[in-house]
């Protein structure tokens, strides 16, 4: 029931991508800020300044392609990554929405303690 | 941005007992919730009902109960299903992701203090989270305010 009329092929893609768990890395979450100012880098150029290879640098960033928060393309012989904002914004946009119904659940339930009087 | 959980406190003006007969009394449970409930639930047992929602009594409510400690902890899992349309709904939630929801009671001065907690988002893959939340779409908070209405002019 998605609210959108979505790319079949895309959804399938990230079907079993966790987001979540793609994001509790400290060294991803680094490489997710630095790319959603919205520059494509090359992995040289992530690697730089960091004390961790290219080799586990790459690594992360495909964890990170997986879960379709980063796109990576090649250009020439080198591949570069792009943020992808979508599946992080589709994410917050499901936990506001379980949590404005907890809001409402637990007014409802507020309302059935208080209101009706113990018998 | 790795927060994975909801939490909730809510302060209610009725004594720890009473909400938790709210909580844990299976009739109660599905007045406020808007589930018509089939069984008591029982620990380690899966409770089953159908959603009294208008326009989502196709839906069937399902959820392992994991915790009873008596007014302190109420706690169970439950499946998010992939779709709740009535076109491509499926009841069959065996392969379906679980969250865990947990209602944890504390007395206060006034009444009771109610944590509610929802955990293991990271679990569901990211199609799910763009589904509608247990028929919350469109004209779900209108519903809800026909319900708040009809509780509270209850007696």
């Amino acid at each position: 029931m998605s609210r959108k009329s979505r790319n079949p092929r895309s959804a399938k893609s990230r079907a079993h991508a966790p987001i979540f768990a793609a994001l509790g890395d400290s060294t991803r979450l680094a490489l997710v800020a630095r790319l959603s100012r919205g520059d494509l880098c090359s992995i040289a150029q992530l690697t730089e300044g960091s004390r961790l290879t290219r080799q586990a640098i790459t690594k992360h960033l495909r964890v990170l392609e997986h879960a379709g928060i980063v796109q990576g393309t090649r250009r020439g012989r080198e591949s570069v990554f792009a943020f992808n904002p979508e599946p992080l914004e589709e994410l917050k946009s499901y936990l506001d929405l379980v949590s404005e119904q907890w809001d409402q659940t637990l007014a409802r339930l507020k309302s059935f303690v208080e209101d009706e009087p113990s018998p | 941005m790795s927060e994975d959980c909801i939490e909730k406190h809510i302060e209610l003006r009725a004594p720890i007992a009473r909400v938790w007969r709210a909580l844990t009394d299976y009739r109660e449970f599905g007045t406020w919730f808007r589930v018509r409930l089939e069984a008591p639930f029982v620990v380690g047992q899966v409770s089953r009902g159908e959603i009294t929602y208008p326009g989502y009594e196709h839906v069937i409510w399902e959820a392992l109960i994991e915790k009873m400690d008596s007014e302190r902890l109420f706690s169970f899992t439950w499946p998010h299903a992939k779709s709740l349309d009535k076109a491509t709904y499926s009841p069959d939630y065996s392969n379906e992701p679980r969250t865990l929801v947990e209602f944890r009671l504390e007395k206060t001065a006034t009444g009771t203090l109610l944590t509610l907690s929802e955990s293991g988002f990271e679990k569901l893959p990211a199609d799910r989270r763009d589904a509608a939340f247990r028929g919350n779409e469109g004209g779900w908070t209108e519903q809800m305010k026909n319900i708040e209405n009809y509780v509270a002019q209850k007696p």
